[in-house]
């Protein structure tokens, strides 16, 4: 039942701001409307935290600690986002660079775009989870042309384009799969079914399955953005505005990553032995080499912001592939960490460029004397991001880290060297931003710093203490994924 | 219809969605290659009423009847439509030389027969020998979209990949279950009602359709 409504509500906003348009309340409308997700997605989490996974509505739909964690994280910070784009999305519509009708567009699909990413985390139906993928990726891809101007609709076009093709590689891999199961169950949406397809893994086909895993690698890791499929990601997050670049940024790569989790715990199940987890490595390595040292080259705040998402979706695919309880625990909790941080990072690199006038990061000079709040709540934010103690995105690291050193310690001066040169990197561009002599171009801002503390607020409390019932949610989530 | 017979049709329209496939790439013109699209939809759509015909599946006469009303009709009227409307009946320039393209695609096709050997080995399903041919059609659609340069033939390789999806579907597993055949028709009418506005986006802040302007976005710019 609250599976059910928790998707109405979204879907139900969706329409009602397409009809609503561009009055004056529109924005807390949004707000609202995240807001009720959020608290519904509570109440699933609590139901699941007491009574374990379930199966509703005809099979069709299924929670277990997993998928709900990503819920409650997706609804919250699709709330918090709401929040923080009432003002962002009011400056921008004030000087003229979004119409109306835009924002009435902006507005339907930023909840279009929130029911896409829970129907792909509570379907059963592997099938159902490529068509809301799709659907996510149809909901946003106008989204990041909102402004029409050369280089967004460049940018949207090439996310189109790179991850269409790839999703298209992870449709392949699902009619693969449903090849493979269909030996064993026969016709029918049973064959596509998680909680069946658990059951039945030992019967499947291992070479069909390893061909499939294959194609959902390269499918959905494009997606994630993992490297060298990650063209469309920087360009994707540094033309859209702001607030879809922080959901793009914190959710969407989440919810990527969730599909290719749960078709490699499948495979590995059903292959025996570590083979899917491994590739998973591979990529995972790849990405936080080369978007540590990319960063180096950045020019623009929210592409060099992007360029630190493929990293830290490297390091989560990375965690997920090494498996064992420590490495599968620092990656879940990498991922709810980089969501908050990233997100909140995005809202303050946005009033910044918004107060300079560009998103050039040689004209953002001296933000601490020319909005304090925006000024800390960066520099925090990349603190934490960079994986500086005490922030939770340490804790996540090292205890990836640890695991690793058990495992593959022949790979750890890689690791390290991808850590620390992201986080030179970062902080050497973001240094002269906070702290340096002020330039005379300014704009006022309306900075509502709410989203950033609270996401800062847990970043740093998750980096010090967690508490028991996080901990026994995320070893529940642990036990699914071993 | 007895078995052997719609095998050996089955076998024959796979052979035909093939050459439509290698004609899309050595075709010049535009409105040419929304023919050849058209045809190629339409033998998918044949194929799979056979199978469905066949192997007695009601829902994938569902699924045939679909694909003839957008990819036979809907599709190739949109983009009709939008080709007239925007003037562009010229040439289509390659990136690649088509003599290259097609060698090319040999070698896709030659590397899809080998890529699904352990699939064809297994299945029991009189359509297995198809499987190839469907993963041939995916990567020709994408290598389409990867050595031309102007944003309709690239849409148009875009929707030949979605082809070639739809025949693995029907070839390897008799069709998916009907509620995901739905979503993913619905997911694809949407991309191709998002392709037409990005080209008049396109159009209208590049005041050309040539890819190669947009290049704007690379790394130091």
């Amino acid at each position: 039942m609250l599976i059910v409504s928790l998707l109405g509500v979204s879907l139900f906003f969706a329409a009602v701001l397409a009809f609503v348009g561009d009055r004056r309340f529109a924005p807390e409308l949004n707000v609202v409307a995240s807001l009720t997700s959020f608290v519904i997605s509570v109440a699933l989490a609590l139901d699941v935290y007491r009574g374990g996974p379930s199966v509703v509505a005809g099979e069709y739909f299924f929670v277990d600690s997993f998928s709900v964690y990503l819920v409650v994280l997706t609804t919250f910070v699709s709330a918090t986002t709401a929040y923080f784009s009432k003002n962002y999305m009011r400056f921008e519509r004030a000087h003229g660079k979004v119409s109306g009708g835009k924002m009435r567009f902006y507005h339907a699909m930023y909840q279009l775009f929130i029911f896409a990413m829970l129907l792909a985390l509570l379907a059963n139906n592997v099938g159902i989870l490529w068509i809301s993928m799709e659907l996510a990726t149809l909901a946003t891809v106008l989204l990041v042309s909102l402004y029409r101007n050369p280089s967004s609709v460049e940018a949207a076009w090439k996310y189109f384009i790179l991850c269409g093709v790839g999703i298209a590689l992870a449709l392949f891999g699902t009619i693969l799969l449903y090849f493979a199961a269909e030996k064993v169950v026969g016709q029918g949406v049973q064959g596509l079914l998680w909680t069946n397809l658990i059951k039945i893994n030992a019967k499947l086909e291992p070479r069909v399955l390893a061909l499939a895993f294959i194609f959902f690698m390269v499918g959905y890791g494009t997606k994630v953005g993992l490297v060298p499929l990650h063209n469309w990601l920087p360009d994707a997050h540094s033309e859209g505005p702001t607030p879809v670049s922080a959901v793009l940024s914190g959710l969407l790569l989440n919810i990527a990553l969730y599909a290719l989790i749960r078709c490699k715990v499948l495979v590995n199940m059903a292959i025996g032995g570590d083979w899917a987890g491994k590739i998973m490595m591979g990529f995972g390595l790849i990405s936080m080499v080369i978007a540590a040292l990319s960063l180096y080259r950045q020019k623009d705040i929210k592409r060099m912001f992007a360029y630190s998402s493929i990293e830290h979706m490297g390091i989560s695919t990375f965690a997920f592939g090494l498996g064992g309880p420590i490495a599968t625990f620092g990656g879940l909790l990498h991922m709810l960490m980089h969501s908050l941080t990233k997100s909140s990072i995005f809202y303050t690199a946005g009033h910044a460029s918004q107060i300079y006038g560009t998103q050039s990061m040689a004209h953002i000079r001296g933000l601490i004397r020319a909005n304090p709040k925006v000024g800390w709540g960066l520099m925090f934010g990349v603190l934490a991001i960079a994986g500086a103690p005490p922030f939770g995105l340490f804790a996540s690291e090292f205890l990836i880290i640890t695991a690793a050193m058990k495992t593959t310690p022949v790979l750890m001066p890689v690791i390290l060297f991808a850590l620390v040169v992201a986080f030179a990197a970062l902080f050497r561009k973001a240094q002269p931003m906070v702290f340096g002599d002020p330039t005379h171009k300014r704009e006022d801002v309306n900075f509502g710093s709410l989203p950033v503390y609270l996401h800062m607020a847990l970043v740093l409390f998750l980096g010090v203490y967690i508490p028991v019932f996080l901990q026994n949610w995320f070893l529940g989530a642990v036990e699914i994924l071993k | 219809m007895t078995h052997g017979i719609s095998i050996q049709l089955n076998n024959f329209l796979a052979a035909f969605i093939l050459l439509t496939s290698f004609a899309l790439l050595a075709q010049r013109r535009i409105y040419g290659l929304l023919v050849i699209f058209a045809w190629q939809g339409f033998f998918l759509s044949l194929s799979s009423a056979i199978v469905a015909y066949t192997a007695d599946i009601r829902h994938l006469y569902v699924s045939a009847a679909l694909t003839l009303l957008l990819k036979v009709i809907v599709l190739p009227y949109i983009l009709y439509a939008l080709i007239n409307k925007l003037n562009i009946f010229r040439e289509v320039e390659p990136l690649v030389n088509i003599p290259t393209t097609m060698l090319i695609g040999v070698a896709l096709v030659i590397f899809s027969y080998h890529l699904t050997a352990p699939v064809r080995e297994l299945s029991t399903l009189f359509t297995r020998t198809t499987l190839a041919v469907a993963l041939s059609t995916v990567l020709l659609g994408f290598l389409m979209m990867i050595t031309r340069k102007k944003a309709v033939t690239q849409v148009i390789g875009f929707l030949a990949m979605e082809n070639g999806l739809f025949f693995a579907a029907t070839s390897a597993t008799y069709g998916m279950p009907l509620v995901v055949e739905l979503g993913v028709a619905l997911d694809i009418l949407i991309a191709a009602l998002i392709f037409g506005i990005f080209i008049f986006q396109i159009r209208t802040t590049f005041d050309t359709l040539d890819l190669t302007e947009m290049e704007k976005l690379k790394e130091d710019s």
